[in-house]
């Protein structure tokens, strides 16, 4: 039995490691996208900025507006209108000040502003939060500006380092998604799947050997990976690089499970490769890759803890830029680990060794 | 000699098809044994529920006396037809990597000697020839050092030299005192390589016994074949049975010597002419009263 799951494992890892070009792509893509994100540190260019405002609960209307008439600063408020007017500004109310700056230091809003005590916080290595002050500023009156700029007490997460858990989460999930339910598809197709369910192997070690090798590769990039980042651009890791090895390998094998769960089947690499754009595309946009979701619809953030993405990304957040223990995690943890056995339960009961 | 594998009553249906209608036959330890037949005639299910690929609706398999139990694919080898080789691979790294799949394995040595793969060893499986590859799909059928091994039509669409070279080691496998059950759509392969024969035909087998008992069975004789179509007239009151083949003149005859003479005697040019025995590939259309489609 371990000689056979070990047999696979190492002629999976082989297949891997020779096709270069899908190799050299796992190692490549994330250091790109990091790369380009490092270089327009003070050039952003994106067009959406989210801005915090806080105000206590009796000073706030239903929705996201504003009630003038209660506020204590005349010309903050003044200059909160003008910046108001500006486009492609979302403004979201905060009852509390303390857990609005916990907020921005995470770069899930990018200024905060207080019109009680007229001051307003930016993250100083955020790009977002430099244009966001800049039309702040610009809104300002002929009687000067009302706000005293205040920058957020301790370190401060740099963008790249809450972007950074974002980019080698997606890097995992194609890797794990595509690399195993494409592969399995199209031993399926060619026959090889066949070949080898006349022989002794049982499905299960078959699977679990293609588990191990996905998890070894995932996990051996993805230490190449955020090695070379941490060199090149100084990351700082609070919590245990253990913790964030654990949560990392749990949320890959969740992905790798769901993976095998889609190829469980199929023989056709076209209609595999939809189901996998179907289930990777929704992740990347609302699994917080790129952007946070903060203010959006509930019901948009409640579809995202569906997916094992966010759950990873968030609890490799939390380590990285918090420092979060495992006792901290336990809600990420039992997710992904509900999830793993999910898809893995379904995808060995639906498994077939040949075309249907 | 003992009984390796029987089939006794063997049915398979598919929603829109019956593909196997109660077929039996019994193979002797030690041969090669031919299951030949048309696309559809329902070969490779028999094959596939004997290989446990597919169930069986009905009917009983028995090898070596039992029913199938977990050994039997521990004892058994298998090639199958169309089957591509794990990219990125060596030949010697997916033999290796199906031999290990196996608690009995054959000696690697002595199954790259067999197969004829030393050139090949180090070569990626993605590189290598047609012939090459149904060796190497031949060497990871023996790479449990099996009983009994499965061959499903492991020469088609190879060169002559290749198919020859393909037949040399099927007659290795069987002088070490293996069990061949070879599907093929070559007459001539059937004839050469095998003991034994089973025609099936729309589910059913149709004719079985070795190659002559066949030939002795249902027609014996010899193909006279003329290149040209004489006129009508010399042809009347001919005494053998003589067909319009696509402007060939074929003559089925239990005399050859008195059919030329008559031929002669009626003024037929000779100059074209052909003469074989009766073979495998006449009988099958015989039976089956169609071509044997590849």
């Amino acid at each position: 039995m371990i000689k056979r799951i070990w047999t696979l494992f190492v002629a999976r890892n082989r297949e891997f490691i020779r096709d270069r070009s899908a190799f050299g792509w796992n190692i490549a893509f994330p250091f790109l996208i990091v790369l380009g994100f490092g270089l327009m540190f003070g050039q952003d260019r994106q067009v959406l900025y989210k801005a915090g405002i806080v105000y206590a609960p009796a000073q706030q209307v239903r929705g996201r507006g504003v009630d003038n008439s209660l506020t204590k600063e005349p010309l903050a408020e003044q200059q909160i209108d003008a910046f108001k007017k500006t486009r492609y500004v979302e403004y979201i109310t905060f009852p509390s000040q303390e857990h609005a700056l916990k907020t921005l230091a995470h770069h899930r809003i990018d200024i905060l502003i207080n019109p009680s005590t007229g001051r307003y916080w930016v993250n100083a290595t955020s790009p977002k939060g430099y244009i966001a002050e800049r039309l702040l500023l610009a809104a300002g009156t002929d009687s000067g500006p009302a706000f005293i700029r205040q920058t957020i007490t301790g370190r401060e997460t740099p963008y790249i380092e809450w972007l950074f858990p974002g980019i080698l989460g997606m890097n995992m999930m194609f890797s794990a998604l595509f690399g195993v339910g494409y592969v399995v598809v199209r031993y399926r197709k060619n026959g090889v799947l066949k070949r080898m369910s006349v022989t002794p192997l049982r499905p299960w070690e078959f699977l679990t050997a293609q588990i191990i090798s996905r998890m070894f590769l995932l996990l051996g990039t993805t230490a190449v990976v955020y090695i070379g980042c941490a060199m090149i651009f100084g990351f700082h890791c609070k919590g245990s690089y253990l913790t964030m090895l654990f949560i990392f390998a749990l949320g890959g094998f969740s992905m790798i499970s769901l993976g095998l769960l889609v190829s469980s089947r199929s023989s056709s690499e076209e209609f595999a490769g939809g189901i996998l754009n179907l289930i990777t595309w929704p992740m990347m946009f609302l699994s917080e890759v790129w952007f946070s979701l903060e203010g959006a619809n509930p019901w948009v953030k409640k579809i995202s803890l569906a997916f094992p993405l966010t759950h990873m990304i968030d609890g490799v957040r939390k380590v990285m830029n918090d420092g979060a223990g495992m006792s901290d995690l336990k809600y990420h943890i039992i997710a992904l680990s509900a999830m793993s056995l999910l898809f893995m339960a379904a995808g060995s009961m639906l498994f077939k060794w040949q075309r249907e | 000699m003992s009984i390796i594998l029987e089939v006794k009553n063997l049915v398979k249906s598919f929603p829109e098809v019956c593909a196997v209608k109660g077929v039996s036959f019994s193979i002797p330890r030690g041969i090669c044994f031919g299951l030949l037949g048309p696309n559809g005639a329902g070969k490779t299910t028999t094959i596939e529920v004997i290989e446990m690929i597919l169930n069986n609706d009905a009917g009983e398999i028995l090898y070596k006396g039992k029913p199938r139990g977990a050994s039997f694919r521990e004892e058994v080898g298998i090639q199958f037809q169309n089957t591509e080789l794990p990219q990125y691979l060596t030949v010697k790294e997916t033999l290796e990597t199906f031999r290990n799949l196996y608690g009995r394995r054959a000696d690697i040595d002595d199954l790259i000697e067999t197969c004829q793969l030393e050139e090949l060893l180090d070569r990626d499986n993605r590189k290598i020839s047609g012939g090459q590859k149904q060796r190497l799909l031949l060497a990871m059928a023996l790479a449990n050092d099996p009983e009994l091994v499965f061959l499903d039509e492991p020469t088609t669409g190879l060169d002559p030299q290749a198919r020859r070279h393909l037949w040399e080691i099927v007659r290795t496998i069987k002088r070490k005192g293996k069990t061949v059950v070879l599907t093929t759509h070559y007459m001539e392969e059937a004839q050469i390589l095998c003991d034994r024969i089973a025609i099936m035909d729309y589910g059913e087998i149709i004719a079985e016994g070795t190659p002559q008992e066949l030939l002795n069975r249902h027609r014996s004789g010899t193909r006279i074949h003329l290149g040209i179509i004489p006129e009508k007239e010399k042809l009347e009151g001919f005494p053998w049975q003589w067909f319009d083949n696509d402007g060939f003149l074929e003559i089925h005859t239990d005399s050859v010597n008195h059919s030329i003479e008559e031929l002669m005697r009626r003024g037929i040019d000779l100059s074209s002419m052909t003469i074989r025995s009766h073979n495998l590939e006449d009988l099958f259309i015989e039976l089956t009263g169609h071509q044997l489609r590849a």
